[in-house]
């Protein structure tokens, strides 16, 4: 263990963690941007500057490792000021379009912004001619020119997906991000770790504001991973779905199907009432007349030809309790256990 | 699976076989990277087509479709040979040994080449990576038991991980990647013809008279019923009515046209979903079920963790959430099922299913999460599986020879076709084929062809080819790939329009009843 003082406060960090997280793990609170906790610190944004005694510059926290004995310093007039020099060149180049960008209410930098007060930005760059560039998949939108290049999307797409996709590059007019669409599979990491409105997604026209709409917490309906999911709800209709940063087994990774696939809910097609077949044609018909002609069916067949005439299948993407009660009902109703599902498809 | 999904970061060595990782299991292919990129584990891949993770891999291995057998006894054989095996572990815990020795003693690296065209020298040196550093742990899918010899590869593979003390510990473990979210659920269920929920045997007659006591009737039979793959077949004959819910097998069963033929001999038949399915067209009734995001309840995911589903929306139209269809059926048939929440199900499953004793609500919303076998209320669950000692008591070893697939090329039918999904899509595409999202990615089918082939057969990338079996004909666009190797041709299923299964064998793994869809003999031709 590593003996350091922050602020004052005398504090004990595991070897090689860096100093942001020992002020963290004494409920320190050090402003950050670029950094992510399931990511590699990135240092490109400078907001976590610390001071520390007998350093002549202030370092970064995310980055920089505990010492043994040194006294860090992570409030004071100075480091103030740098804060917001940060954000005003942040700002410089990055618009106010806060009412129509669908990250305002829940963007890091807007945040930051109203915490350290900068009223006035000198010194706006011109703005980019093309704000909304090309992105490598038709799920995710590129607003260029809100782009801070944190770079946490260029580190996610590595070390949480795996694709290596984003990396950073020249544009026409300065530095951008850019996404090669062979390796994009889709996954939207890059907009659950985007702290400002630069990567959003690119789904249907709905708008709202995070504090329109209820998180629901569910499990993703399609490989037997199992990953939780946070359903954003608002006026009984999904509008985005992100991961449970801290539910296993997915840890906040989502893949396509889980972040993107669920517009099916909302389909025309979907079955809204019973049908009955009458002579090669369906029709609508009642709960009661359906189920009626059901179990009469069902009845029918077992006295005639006996209990075993019927067969299940049975369903691997309903919840347990529809399967419990299916083979219930065959087992205990119609007394055969011919009852399966696609386990074996 | 043995282990849970974190365990695979703490792997030494991952081999991974039968399993696109990247696009079937996304989330599982993010871990096995952090494993091999941030941990330093070494991976080995072994499968016919040149799949992404073969890009990160350290030994791939391609061996010949259906030749799964062959080539972990050629593992098998080298560890045995050069006595790499974990011996203390075999002595101790397991039993066959001297019959595994026996069976794989032929298997040379040299005579598993024949059979499985993989270089001796890569059997080889697959075998000292698997058994040079441990924990390591096993992935598949349905590459390794789609096959008439299914449970013999799984029984192989369980042999492999055995052989270095690899079951029962931290970061090891033989784990099937399970491809549908409930599929482990709705087995743990009983949805099965042969078990009552937690695998109780319907033969067993104490287990019956449990379940009768407590679903308060007088017999239950104690003869087990069909499978899926066994039921079809007997439409019109044995089986004069069929109940539907939630599947679609008119897509993903294999030789589709037959099974067309056959729901058409039915008296009766009841399909129950969110869509009007391919199958639902040959229905007589139609019932609207309630979708994932409708209904509280639970799933089970492959790692054996129950975890909730909430429901965040209103139901269309009447569609109803499916257990209260199934208790109005029941009804109707004399027998109430009074169940005002999917909760009161689960304290009814908890009551009569050991493994998922402990395993309610409230535990969950608190917990996250529970991983059966869960037999009491202050039990952690189980994560993983085996550690002390097997659920058989001894880890058996399976000898197991070399058997050849149903179906091989002839000079008719001189390719091998095999199946499986694309990333953007699942299943037969009741949910990811009606939504604009993933169908702006993946809006139709495309067959891989080795570019060998594509050349002999003057195909170009991007054209159409007819495919046909001794069972069908389908037409697909097709892409000019080195993903397959030459002589074979891959189709995704989950496309109505050009189903896969069209052409597919019917053929069983004798025990498991599972299909053949990894294995049949085809023709290729320009459209």
């Amino acid at each position: 263990m590593v003996r350091l003082t922050i602020d004052g406060k005398e504090v004990m960090a595991a070897e090689k963690s860096t100093i942001l997280e020992a002020a963290r793990s004494v409920g320190i609170k050090i402003p950050t941007l670029c950094f992510h906790e399931k990511l590699h610190p990135i240092g490109s944004c400078r907001m976590c500057v610390v001071e520390i005694v007998g350093f002549t510059e202030p370092v970064t926290a995310c980055d920089t490792q505990v010492i043994e004995g040194i006294s860090v310093t992570t409030q004071s007039e100075t480091l103030f000021r740098m804060r917001q020099e940060t954000l005003k060149l942040l700002l410089s180049n990055h618009p106010l379009d806060c009412p129509i960008c669908s990250k305002a209410g829940e963007c890091t930098l807007q945040d930051l912004v109203y915490e350290f007060g900068v009223t006035q930005v000198e010194n706006r760059l011109p703005a980019i001619s093309k704000p909304i560039a090309p992105y490598a998949t038709p799920m995710i939108q590129y607003w260029r020119s809100r782009c801070i290049l944190c770079l946490r999307c260029v580190s996610a797409c590595r070390e949480l997906t795996g694709a290596y996709a984003i990396s950073c590059g020249k544009g026409e007019d300065g530095p951008t991000i850019t996404v090669d669409p062979d390796k994009c599979v889709s996954c939207g990491q890059c907009v659950q770790v985007c702290p400002v409105g630069a990567l959003v997604e690119n789904k249907h026209p709905d708008r709202w504001r995070p504090w329109d709409i209820q998180k629901i917490r569910t499990t993703c309906p399609y490989c037997g991973v199992g990953c939780q999911q946070f359903l954003h709800v608002k006026d009984n209709k999904i509008v985005s779905v992100t991961g449970v940063e801290d539910g296993e087994p997915n840890m906040g990774r989502l893949c396509v199907k889980g972040r993107f696939g669920y517009d099916f809910i909302y389909s025309e097609e979907r079955l809204k009432t019973p049908l009955i077949r009458e002579n090669g044609v369906f029709r609508e018909a009642s709960w009661d007349e359906a189920l009626d002609l059901v179990a009469d069916k069902f009845k029918k067949i077992i006295s005639e030809d006996g209990p075993d005439a019927l067969a299940g299948v049975s369903c691997a993407r309903s919840i347990n309790e529809d399967s419990y009660n299916m083979q219930k009902l065959f087992r205990a109703v119609f007394k055969t256990n011919n009852i399966d599902h696609c386990a074996r498809t | 699976m043995t282990n849970p999904v974190k365990d695979i970061l703490k792997s030494k060595v991952i081999l991974v076989t039968g399993t696109n990782t990247t696009e079937n299991h996304p989330i599982i292919a993010n871990y096995i990277y952090e494993a091999v990129t941030k941990y330093g584990a070494k991976l080995i891949v072994v499968d016919p087509r040149k799949i992404k993770l073969v890009d990160i891999c350290h030994l791939w291995l391609r061996p010949k479709i259906g030749t799964d057998v062959a080539w972990i006894n050629g593992l098998m054989h080298v560890i045995i040979r050069e006595a790499l095996q974990a011996q203390p572990y075999i002595d101790e815990r397991t039993t066959g040994f001297e019959e595994l020795k026996q069976c794989v003693e032929k298997y040379s690296p040299s005579y598993v080449s024949k059979i499985t065209g993989i270089s001796a020298q890569d059997i080889e040196a697959a075998a000292r990576l698997y058994a040079s550093e441990h924990p390591a742990s096993i992935l598949y899918t349905m590459g390794i038991t789609q096959h008439t010899s299914g449970t013999n590869n799984v029984k192989s593979l369980a042999s492999l991980a055995m052989l270095c003390g690899n079951v029962g510990v931290e970061g090891g473990g033989v784990n099937p990647l399970r491809g549908q979210n409930n599929v482990q659920g709705a087995c743990d269920m009983g949805g099965l013809p042969n078990v009552f929920s937690g695998y109780q045997p319907v033969t067993d007659e104490a287990v019956r008279q449990k379940f009768q006591k407590a679903w308060n009737i007088q017999s239950l039979s104690g003869k087990p019923g069909m499978t899926v793959t066994e039921m079809i077949p007997e439409a019109g004959n044995k089986i004069k009515a069929l109940y539907i819910m939630g599947e679609n097998p008119l897509l993903s069963d294999a030789d589709l046209t037959h099974v067309e033929h056959l729901f058409t001999k039915l008296d009766f038949m009841v399909v129950q979903d969110i869509f009007f399915t391919e199958t639902a067209k040959y229905a007589d009734v139609v019932l609207p079920s309630a979708c994932f995001a409708e209904k509280e309840g639970t799933f089970t995911n492959t790692e054996r963790k129950v975890l909730r589903v909430r429901k965040a929306l209103e139901a269309p139209g009447e569609a109803m959430e499916d257990y209260r269809i199934i208790a109005e059926i029941a009804k109707r048939m004399g027998f109430p099922m009074n169940y005002k929440t999917p909760s009161e199900i689960m304290d009814e499953i908890n009551s009569v299913t050991p493994s998922y004793a402990g395993i309610q609500y409230d535990r969950l919303d608190k917990e996250g999460s529970l991983t059966w076998p869960c037999p009491t209320k202050d039990h952690p669950g189980t994560p993983i599986l085996h550690i002390s000692q097997f659920s058989r008591g001894k880890g058996l070893f399976s000898p197991i020879e070399y058997q050849p697939s149903a179906e091989v090329t002839d000079p008719e039918y001189p390719f091998i076709l095999t199946t499986g999904r694309v990333h953007a899509h699942y299943h037969t595409g009741t949910m990811t084929r009606k939504g604009n999202a993933l169908n702006r990615i993946c809006s139709e089918a495309i067959a891989e062809l080795n570019e060998n082939d594509a050349a002999t057969l003057q195909i170009t990338d991007g054209s159409y080819v007819n495919i046909t079996s001794r069972r069908g004909r389908v037409k697909m666009k097709v892409s000019v790939a080195d993903t397959v190797d030459k002589g074979v041709i891959f189709l995704p299923f989950h496309f109505a329009e050009s189903a896969a299964n069209k052409l597919t064998n019917t053929a069983l793994d004798p025990i498991s009843k599972i299909p053949e869809f990894k294995v049949c003999a085809v023709h290729v031709e320009r459209a």
